[in-house]
């Protein structure tokens, strides 16, 4: 059995699959639920200082197994409520990785110090929501903010701070870069991609917000391409995100430079019990191509020789670690 | 995927309630929800009211300020639909008491149609406010069903709630199902009345939803999301859970007592 433990920005997860911001996130038995079925770690809905409702339905548009379209609105119970889901999950023994939005480097620093401080064993920064007025990529497109919210937070509590990263923008490699001059102990790419839905018949967008973000295995290329041209960049670990469906999408993930994936439109698509799978399917096929550690694979797609089709390789092929 | 169907009739039910029907071709079972669109305002979760063949239907009560809007919507009107979603009644029961509270007799009404199609036996104890409010009561009688009522002023029926309706119904007959929709604290209370007969329960829960796709988690109860998990849920899953028939989650998600 190949081992699928990884070690990223100081903690230690018995697997790579992360619960993604915003899937089973707005509970703490649901992210105990998700950790019940499998993941590694599971991360918050992304938190604001004050409740939002999020926009009004429709929210989502669906494309079959391709993906769907989602604005949600970055609905969320507030700062002050939202522990008590925490707690919830911790009892349950997750690693929770905390995520919070807010509108500048100010509001990011006192959010995470309020999260940080609710036995969170890291904190994620949602510096990537296509969707949210005044949040999300509206703060999160230029490097130079970036560096400066990172920089804030990092100023404001002990553990592992990872910036998720959007993809619209030209250079999202950039925005890796930034995170890690800023302080950050990793970065997540990538969250979802901007995108739109049109209804002909009733002549108007389907989602009530207008625009949306795309996610699932649609954008698959697009995270792959986020990660590695990240890889090149940054010394700090990745986390892969971007339609990862199967243990040969989270491979993928990881030999493009990813050290962990999250997986969250899959859970639409299968149920929680797809975390087990993964899991059981990414062991496998490890074996199958003669890794021994998942750790192992990290990066190796980068200038990494052809290995011979179908059967266990040298272990030379596998030796670059980043 | 979205189907978008001109409503094709409008019922007005009783004074705070509507029925829309409108064409939608997909298999639906009893229990089964849809995402009901309403171009330009909202779309919400509406348990079908009508199940069987090619015309569908939903049954709104005049609540919040969306489900006004959905009241407002005329025949021929454009809607969205998307669904059906969620859990059914098992309708292999042969004598089967219904308990229905308020709007809750929507979803029931086609189960009931299911189960008197099979021939099994259906008691309904239907409970309203007052007796122009008691929904689908003549539906249930024309279907052969026996029909108890309670409301609240006793302008028909017994007065009280239909939960004593429930509980005599329970001593006196030999049921193997009961199917219940309603507030949740009276569904507690005929859960409670049907575990001292030993009769299995499902209730139909509602609750508030985005995504319909068990990924948001808006309409997270306990370990469970209402969307996928249920909306029907045999009862010996839902009693153990703390917030069912006591908090629900608002929009933000922010737990709120019922």
């Amino acid at each position: 059995m190949a081992d699928l433990t990884v070690r990223l920005a100081g903690l230690t997860l018995r697997n790579p699959f992360v619960l993604a911001s915003g899937i089973w996130g707005e509970s703490g038995e649901s992210l105990a639920g998700a950790w019940h079925a499998g993941a590694g770690a599971v991360v918050t809905k992304s938190i604001g200082s004050l409740a939002r409702s999020g926009f009004p339905n429709p929210t989502v548009e669906t494309y079959g197994r391709w993906g769907m379209l989602n604005a949600m609105g970055l609905p969320n119970p507030g700062i002050e409520e939202y522990p008590r889901e925490i707690e919830v999950a911790r009892r349950a023994g997750a690693p929770v990785i905390g995520s919070v939005f807010g509108g500048d480097a100010e509001e990011f620093a006192r959010l995470a110090a309020r999260i940080g401080s609710t036995g969170v064993v890291a904190i994620e920064l949602n510096l990537s929501c296509p969707h949210a007025e005044g949040f999300g990529t509206e703060v999160g497109s230029e490097p130079r903010d970036v560096e400066a919210i990172v920089r804030a937070v990092v100023r404001e509590v002990r553990i592992p701070v990872i910036a998720k990263i959007t993809p619209n923008t030209s250079d999202p490699e950039a925005l890796a870069a930034a995170a890690e001059r800023g302080g950050a102990a990793a970065v997540s790419a990538i969250n979802t991609v901007r995108g739109l839905a049109i209804d002909v018949r009733l002549r108007r967008p389907v989602l009530a917000h207008g625009l949306g973000g795309l996610s699932g295995p649609a954008i698959k290329p697009v995270g792959l391409a986020c990660v590695w041209q990240a890889f090149g960049k940054v010394g700090i670990p990745l986390i892969g995100i971007g339609g990862i469906a199967s243990a040969e999408d989270a491979l993928e993930y990881v030999m493009a430079g990813a050290r962990a994936v999250e997986v969250g439109t899959a859970v639409a698509v299968e149920g929680i019990g797809v975390f087990g799978r993964l899991a059981r399917d990414l062991s496998g096929l490890l074996d199958e191509l003669g890794i021994a550690r998942l750790e192992d694979a990290v990066g190796i797609a980068h200038g990494a020789p052809a290995p011979p089709v179908g059967g266990a390789s040298s272990d030379a092929l596998l030796t670059r670690s980043p | 995927m979205r189907s978008v169907v001109r409503v094709s009739q409008r019922v007005q039910e009783t004074p705070s309630t509507v029925t829309l029907r409108f064409p939608f071709d997909a298999k639906a079972a009893p229990g089964q929800f849809v995402m009901l669109w309403i171009p330009g305002d909202d779309e919400l979760p509406m348990s079908l009211s009508y199940t069987e063949g090619d015309s569908k239907g939903v049954t709104v009560k005049a609540m919040g300020d969306t489900s006004r809007r959905i009241q407002s919507v005329r025949v021929g009107d454009p809607v969205g639909i998307r669904g059906p979603y969620g859990t059914r009644f098992d309708v292999a029961a042969r004598n089967i008491l219904i308990v229905g509270g308020g709007s809750g007799a929507a979803v029931l009404a086609p189960a009931a149609d299911r189960a008197r199609a099979g021939r099994a036996s259906v008691t309904v104890a239907l409970g309203a406010t007052t007796r122009h409010e008691l929904l689908f009561a003549d539906r249930f009688r024309a279907m052969g069903a026996r029909v108890e009522v309670a409301t609240d002023d006793g302008s028909e029926g017994e007065r009280g709630f239909v939960t004593g309706v429930a509980s005599r119904l329970l001593g006196a007959g030999a049921f193997d199902a009961v199917w219940t929709c309603g507030p949740e604290v009276m569904m507690r209370k005929v859960i409670d009345a049907a575990a001292v007969r030993r009769v299995p329960v499902a209730c139909a829960v509602e609750r508030h939803m985005k995504c319909a796709l068990g990924m948001c988690d808006a309409c997270a109860l306990g370990p469970f999301h209402v969307c996928t998990d249920g909306p029907v849920f045999d009862a010996g899953r839902l009693v153990d859970v703390p917030d069912f028939g006591r908090y629900h989650r608002d929009p933000s998600g922010r737990r709120v007592p019922f």
